[in-house]
């Protein structure tokens, strides 16, 4: 495992072009796209003002910079450098900038979420969607790029409407039993599109391609409800993080319920491993760290960790949320499948410590990973079954079903790892921190050992 | 042998006397209680206050007589040698005090006994008042201990009265709660309604503001107009367009769905395929298993058909299988669902045979404990009932002993009564019994007096018969005057010999053997051969014995059967109240009549 040097980005923007071959990174008002491979910077582009929101197009061509409080996007062409484009949205405002999945549209959606602003890039041609839903998640495309679904509030009733990318027509407009919607996504497949309720109601509603209710779920009532939801990359499973602090994974035929996963505070499961991580001063003999460790480069004033396989039952620490609050700190927030949908793992919000994976195969606690503090992030390996965690410290974590380990940022200045993102071909990882970022190459020899 | 029971029943008869006097004559217990403190009186002897004197011996000896018969010693009577005079004829002077004293030890050593007896009885008397005493404590600290238990349940009851009251006033308030959320529910959605209404109205009016103003900046700038990714040409907006996108929609939910198909046939052809060899494994489980249970009842036959039928349907469907009929399918489901069924129903009964097997088992373990327990229980039972029993007579006697006034004697002599009677009624028929034995004894000694008797007057008899006959013979002869003293003499002779010899065998009889008989009366026969009714009447009379062989078997015939009736006729009457020893009797009879 090899780390490059550290290099400086604001607003932790930092993303791989799709293709994985180009690193776009902000430094305030600039645009800095590098090498992947040896890191040289190729193109720097000078943006308005700082810069709020940088995408990728999903050709990797271009690149867009959108600066939120000036309601200004520039868009970068990476093979034209002198080409330039800016859309102005004017006094209207802007909140929210995106590519179209064809890489030639861009969709803003305005202030008080007055329309969605459709432009082209072609032909600069404008086109208006009124009355977008202000929600968690309001537009979703299908992943082969050739629907849009969008969540819609008329006469305080929700409609979802399916737009075909390719010309922007209206295939299907329907309205949904939904009480508040709050979000869709569509089946990987694109097939089927996931709506669900705000957290008032516990409701998931699967809707078929053209507008037909295939079923509805509601595993109780009274209590705040849907908290996160997630397709399995096979669009197999459907899971549902609630504020009950359970997954509920439905089924793709009948969608029914096939099993939930619960997160106790006590861990008495047999066949799970619980993972706790273990710090511990330098200084103290490293010849006495065990297999599942391993820490690199260890600088003199950082602690060094290692992870220990805890004998069962193991009391997580549960923070009791406030229950007068809004938006309370309880309840399945996160929820990812692995690549290959064997795996799921989860985060509880009143267990910021623990990350819990589960085997999607025998439908069963696998592993959890306790931390020393929260977790922040955690993304799976776009190839490989295998889990990277950060956790606000300088410290990276990975796991695998082989085992856990937990690597030292060997950089200087306490390097803080506050988010990570895979390179699409899973042997890198791009560590962002408050002001910086950093790369991790994996050594795959020895991760395939 | 006699000596001793004379003594022994005298003794008896003194116990028994004594007691009776105790009980039944009062009046008497100043006798004995100055018969007992003579000794005491002994020590200070003094001539006035002396029982005996110079002068009174005569009167003295009397009484002592008297005393002594009323004691039961009327045997041994003490006499003075001479009328008037001071000296006692010593030997029954000396014999009395000999019974007396042995009377003495005899009632020392019961008294001992009896203290004995009376100390361990205190002891135990001692132990279980103990036992008693404790029982009742911890009968209180039970008692104690249940009414505490009485008052916690109460308080215990108490809290469960109050916590279901709290229990339905949280109810209440849940049910209060639920409604109040409805209601504000209800009032928020509405709210949100009308906000978003208005909301919605200031944004169409923002929208509208905005388009008034011809915002000049809402624009795009791009150098050059990009192609489009896949490098065609934009299509123009036309309903073929538009069904062109539903047809596109159309196919890839199509194709979706052929996909999802294609799986669920993958799947299920796998599904059927585990179906297929579950079946075929069940019908190999289930198959072998049928000749040996095959006839044993009438639904194993009929399982057996089925299962034969099922085979068939089996394969049938199998050839089926790759049409995907709808009925094959059915076939197959149904016969696995029998098949199944089956299995379930063999698993069951064997199931069901193995917890009985382990019940019995179970059972056969528990259960003779459990009767040993009961027995034991009941055996402990009826002991502590006899103990209960036993507690409670010694406590009243205890308790008699303690309240009552007599002394110590008499008390023992109370205690002692009821085995005395008891004794005293087997002492009474150990006395009837030696009478009738006695009796029986005197009979016997007649009647044998009367066979010997019997005997020798049939000697006589037969004497006087040869006698007679012989002069018959000597009559009924030519010569009857010349042969008449020849004969005479010979016989007179012959019968002056034999007389005495037989005087003195009838004599002897008593001790004499049958053998001697033999010796004796074998040569009769040989002298009386001519004459046959001779020998019968010897026979008759049991003077000719008779062979070795036949004597056993004659014996209960006829030959014997008017002596034998002769003696029982002389028994019978005195032995008719006793049937049981007539056996006895006239077997030892006949023994007797014999010698």
């Amino acid at each position: 495992m090899n780390f490059s040097e550290v290099f400086k980005q604001t607003n932790q923007l930092c993303k791989v072009s799709p293709d994985g071959k180009y690193l776009a990174t902000c430094v305030q008002y600039r645009l800095v796209v590098r090498d992947v491979s040896t890191l040289q910077i190729l193109q720097l582009y000078t943006c308005l003002d700082q810069v709020s929101h940088m995408e990728w197009s999903s050709d990797s061509l271009f690149i867009l910079c959108a600066m939120y409080n000036r309601g200004l996007v520039q868009v970068w062409s990476l093979e034209q450098p002198d080409w330039h484009c800016k859309i102005d949205e004017g006094s209207i405002g802007l909140v929210s900038s995106r590519w179209s999945p064809d890489g030639r549209h861009i969709l803003n959606t305005t202030e008080f979420h007055l329309r969605v602003t459709v432009w082209s890039l072609c032909t600069k041609a404008v086109s208006y969607i009124k009355y977008p839903k202000a929600c968690q998640k309001g537009i979703d495309f299908s992943r082969d790029g050739r629907y849009m679904a969008l969540a819609e509030r008329r006469d305080c009733k929700d409609y979802v409407c399916v737009f075909v990318c390719d010309d922007w027509h209206l295939l299907r407009h329907f309205e949904t039993e939904t009480q508040d919607l709050a979000g869709l996504e569509w089946s990987p497949n694109g097939c089927v599109l996931a709506v669900w309720d705000s957290c008032l109601e516990y409701m998931v509603l699967l809707y078929s391609l053209d507008g037909r209710l295939l079923s509805t779920y509601s595993a109780y009532e009274w209590s705040l409800g849907v908290k996160s939801v997630s397709w399995s990359p096979s669009s197999q499973f459907l899971a549902i993080g609630s504020y009950d602090e359970k997954v509920r994974i439905l089924n793709h035929i009948t969608w029914k319920k096939i099993t939930q996963f619960e997160h106790p505070a006590i861990i008495d499961n047999t066949k799970a491993t619980v993972y706790k991580e273990a710090e511990k001063r330098p200084g103290v003999g490293s010849d006495e760290m065990p297999l599942h460790n391993i820490t690199m480069g260890a600088t003199l004033f950082n602690t060094q960790s290692k992870y220990e396989i805890c004998p069962l039952p193991v009391q997580i620490p549960v923070v009791k949320p406030d229950p007068d609050r809004a938006s309370p700190k309880i309840g399945i927030s996160v929820l990812a499948f692995s690549s290959d949908s064997r795996y799921l793992a989860t985060k509880n919000d009143n267990m910021a410590t623990a990350v819990w994976v589960w085997d999607m195969q025998k439908m069963s606690l696998e592993a959890v990973l306790e931390q020393t503090s929260a977790v922040r992030c955690f993304q799976w390996d776009p190839l490989r079954p295998r889990l990277a965690l950060c956790a606000g410290n300088t410290k990276l974590y990975l796991w695998s079903p082989g085992g856990c380990v937990s690597v030292q940022v060997p950089t200087e200045g306490g390097f803080q790892v506050q988010s990570l993102n895979w390179h699409c071909s899973g042997d890198s990882l791009i560590l962002l921190g408050k002001e910086q970022l950093c790369l991790c190459y994996m050594d795959t020899d020895q991760e395939d050992k | 042998m006699g000596e001793w029971w004379t003594t022994e029943t005298s003794m008896e008869n003194y116990e028994i006397s004594s007691i009776s006097h105790v009980t039944m004559s009062p009046s008497r217990r100043n006798n004995l209680v100055s018969m007992y403190s003579f000794p005491l009186s002994k020590s200070s002897y003094s001539v006035i206050s002396a029982f005996c004197t110079e002068d009174n011996i005569p009167q003295c000896i009397s009484y002592i007589n008297q005393e002594l018969a009323s004691l039961g010693l009327s045997s041994t009577c003490i006499e003075a040698i001479s009328p008037g005079g001071t000296g006692l004829s010593t030997v029954p002077a000396l014999n009395a005090m000999y019974e007396l004293l042995q009377i003495h030890r005899r009632s020392m050593c019961n008294l001992e006994e009896l203290e004995r007896e009376q100390l361990r009885k205190s002891s135990t008397l001692e132990h279980i008042q103990m036992s008693n005493t404790r029982l009742k404590d911890q009968l209180e600290l039970s008692i104690r201990e249940k009414s505490g238990l009485h008052e916690t349940e109460r308080q215990l009851q108490l809290k469960i009265k109050t916590l279901q009251s709290c229990l339905k006033t949280e109810k209440d308030e849940v049910q209060k709660l639920q409604s109040v959320i409805a209601s504000r529910a209800s009032q928020y959605s509405h709210d949100a309604k009308r906000k978003e209404r208005e909301a919605v109205k200031l944004k169409e009016r923002l929208s509208q503001l905005l388009i008034d103003r011809k915002d000049k900046k809402l624009a795009i700038d791009v150098l050059n107009c990009l192609g489009r990714a896949d490098g065609k040409r934009r299509h123009w907006k036309t309903t073929k367009a538009t069904s062109s996108h539903e047809d596109e929609m159309y196919k890839s939910l199509l194709s979706d769905y052929e996909a999802s198909q294609r799986s669920l046939m993958l799947e299920n052809a796998e599904l059927k395929k585990v179906l297929q060899q579950m079946k075929k494994e069940m019908m190999h489980i289930l198959s072998p298993r049928q000749p040996s249970t095959r006839g044993a009842t009438a639904d194993d036959s009929q399982e057996q058909a089925d299962l034969d039928g099922e085979a068939k349907g089996g394969d049938a469907s199998r050839e089926s299988l790759d049409q995907y009929c709808e009925h094959a399918r059915e076939q197959l489901t149904n016969s696995i669902r029998q098949q199944w069924r089956k299995l379930r129903n063999h698993v069951e009964r064997l199931d069901s045979q193995a917890s009985q097997a382990q019940n019995q088992l179970e059972s056969n373990k528990e259960v003779i404990p459990r009767e040993t327990h009961e027995d034991e229980m009941e055996r402990m039972r009826c002991e502590v009932q006899q103990c209960r029993e036993f507690i409670h007579a010694q406590q009243q006697l205890l308790q008699q002993q303690l309240n009552t006034s007599f002394d110590d004697e008499t008390a023992a002599l109370l205690n002692d009564c009821y085995t005395l009677e008891e004794k005293e009624r087997l002492k009474e028929e150990w006395r009837l019994f030696e009478e009738q034995k006695r009796n029986f004894e005197r009979e016997r000694k007649n009647f044998t007096e009367a066979a010997i008797r019997l005997g020798r007057e049939k000697k006589a008899f037969e004497e006087d018969r040869a006698s007679w006959l012989k002069n018959q013979f000597l009559n009924m002869t030519p010569f009857t005057h010349r042969r008449r003293y020849s004969s005479s003499d010979g016989q007179s002779a012959l019968s002056i010999r034999s007389e005495p010899e037989i005087r003195m065998s009838s004599v002897k009889s008593q001790l004499a053997k049958s053998s001697t008989y033999t010796t004796f009366s074998t040569p009769r026969p040989s002298q009386s051969a001519p004459v046959p009714s001779t020998t019968e009447l010897y026979r008759t009379l049991r003077l000719i014995p008779d062979s070795s062989s036949s004597r056993h078997s004659n014996r209960g015939r006829w030959p014997e059967c008017s002596n034998i009736e002769d003696g029982e006729t002389l028994v019978r009457p005195k032995n008719r109240l006793r049937s049981g020893g007539m056996s006895i009797f006239s077997l030892g009879e006949d023994e007797n009549s014999f010698t």
